[in-house]
């Protein structure tokens, strides 16, 4: 089953580039992302750039309408992902437990789709 | 096969009595196997009614409980052909069939293995809404109906049949495993299994009070679950210690209740209705479990009501031993509720200003704010204190947070007495 594990975090809270633990922070990912890798479990995953950077797109009435922004004003933004292949829901939550940011953000665990029906139920 | 000129109303108890007493075992084990609740319950319910027409005629079986889950697996079988999306599923469960599954129709019933245990963990995974553990635990592992789930706490029907078919896909979807969890986190889960348990009881114990009376008895279902789950896992200490606490509070039910179905405190008890088998029962349950080593939250909790239990009178309790308990309790959780309870036992074992000196430290008495049982404590620990005009509004207080109907006129009662001495 995959799962794609949502990293959000507050922008500008947790440990930014020049303090002293942004190293130790940047090496927990490393480390992370290299023991899903040995483990056979990881898709892919990348970190996201700011919020500031995000566009919404819509189509009302057939009109495109793109708009500034991510689509809702929410403190915490999403920052990157996981997309992972797991056992079952422990394993996505033991792997999303140990995502560094977990310490200061959070981490949303949402399976991928696997055929309509399972979704439509 | 017994013989077979039963009536039908004979038959119908005996498959009623059936599917009641086995159902969690047969859900469990049929959900092991095809890994899917929805359709566990759908084959059970088929497998009833087939035993609705066929034991009539047949006799009811030797054993019906291995009836029900052959002719269940059979269902089961069926329906997943039926069901294209299934195709690669069955495929593979043909091929574990064909490759020799222990014959149940042969077995007793101690013999059909007990898959239960990984149910309860998948129904408590922390993953589902707690109502939702709640209810799909009473669904599952104790067979009620949605309606009796729906009924017991008091919501619409559909409502319920929503929370349970959500939390259903959820575990279909999400892969929620059916999987006794690995060690490092069975500790945590675990509790999570304890706390379902216990609301369950808990709801039973309040609801009992007042209003309508309830068809199903949540606290007999809460029991039941706690032994299952000791059966299944004796070296856990802490299940023995939330089983026995609930058979401590479970003694004490034919007095806490007046003829006219006013509450009773401890205080006014009358002390020979206490079920004594219960208290023994629960007292060799703890003791076997406090011998085993360091002793969790509902142990302690457990000792308590143990000492509550074999205290002649509310004069003659051993609030000194008491005091060290709740304090022991503080110390493994930070709970401002232990703490409450702790500044209730040193008025008893010291003296009222003292108990009110630790229920008034601000940091507590913060944290307590909007807990309406701290409101009702306070006041009785003016009135003992001698504080008459401070003890009535306390108790208008009390009142005024209250949901609780005959909780609240338990609490008028108090508020009377006062106002009339």
């Amino acid at each position: 089953m995959q799962y794609l594990l949502m990293i959000y975090h507050e922008e500008g809270k947790g440990p930014q580039p020049g303090d002293p633990d942004f190293g130790e922070f940047m090496n927990a990912y490393y480390e992370f992302t290299n023991e899903v890798k040995e483990r056979g479990i990881f898709i892919a995953g990348q970190p996201l750039e700011s919020v500031s950077t995000a566009t919404t797109v819509r189509v009302r009435d057939g009109k495109t309408e793109i708009s500034d922004g991510p689509f809702a004003e929410t403190k915490e933004v999403l920052g990157g992902y996981y997309l992972l292949d797991c056992k079952d829901l422990d394993e996505a939550l033991e792997c999303a437990a140990r995502i560094p940011t977990a310490k200061h953000g959070s981490i949303e665990v949402r399976p991928i789709a696997t055929h309509l029906e399972t979704a439509e139920a | 096969m017994r013989d077979s000129g039963a009536s039908d109303g004979d038959v119908r108890t005996a498959v009623e009595a059936a599917v009641r007493t086995h159902y969690g075992k047969l859900l469990a084990l049929l959900v092991h196997r095809f890994g899917d609740i929805q359709l566990g319950e759908d084959a059970l319910q088929d497998a009833t009614l087939a035993a609705l027409r066929h034991w009539p005629v047949s006799g009811v079986p030797d054993n019906p409980a291995a009836w029900l889950l052959q002719t269940a697996r059979n269902r089961s079988i069926d329906r997943l052909r039926r069901d294209k999306l299934h195709v690669d599923k069955l495929g593979q469960l043909l091929a574990a069939e064909a490759s020799g599954p222990p014959a149940e129709e042969h077995m007793d019933d101690d013999r059909i293995p007990d898959e239960r245990l990984r149910l309860i963990f998948t129904c408590c995974h922390p993953a589902l809404a707690p109502e939702a553990q709640v209810a799909l635990t009473l669904k599952t592992l104790c067979g009620l109906s949605t309606a009796q789930v729906a009924h017991a706490f008091v919501i619409a029907e559909t409502t319920m049949a929503q929370r349970l078919l959500r939390a259903k896909n959820k575990i279909r979807a999400a892969a929620i495993p059916y999987e006794v969890p690995a060690a490092a986190i069975l500790g945590d889960r675990l509790d999570t299994v304890l706390r379902v348990i216990y609301f369950i009881f808990n709801e039973g114990y309040y609801s009992s009070g007042g209003g309508a009376p309830i068809e199903v008895d949540l606290c007999d279902e809460a029991l039941r679950l706690g032994r299952v789950l000791l059966a299944l896992m004796p070296a856990e200490t802490e299940v023995a210690g939330l089983l026995a606490l609930m058979l401590l509070h479970r003694s004490r039910f034919a007095a806490r209740v007046s003829a006219a179905g006013e509450i009773i405190d401890l205080e006014h008890q009358d002390r020979s209705l206490w079920d004594r088998e219960a208290i023994a029962a629960a007292d060799r349950l703890l003791q076997a479990a406090l011998i085993k080593g360091s002793a969790g939250p509902y142990q302690i909790q457990a000792a308590i009501s143990a000492v509550h239990a074999h205290a002649e009178n509310f004069a003659r309790t051993d609030w000194k031993q008491i005091v060290m308990l709740y304090r022991h309790l503080a110390e493994s959780e930070n709970n401002p509720v232990v703490e409450l309870n702790l500044a209730v036992a040193l008025s008893y074992a010291e003296n009222p200003e003292i108990g009110l000196a630790f229920l008034d430290q601000p940091e507590l008495a913060g944290k307590l704010e909007h807990y309406q049982p701290y409101y009702a404590a306070r006041a009785n620990l003016l009135r003992r204190g001698g504080r008459r005009q401070e003890a009535a509004e306390m108790y208008r207080a009390a009142i005024g947070r209250c949901d609780n109907q005959a909780q609240i006129d338990y609490l008028r009662r108090r508020l009377a007495d006062l106002e009339s001495n």
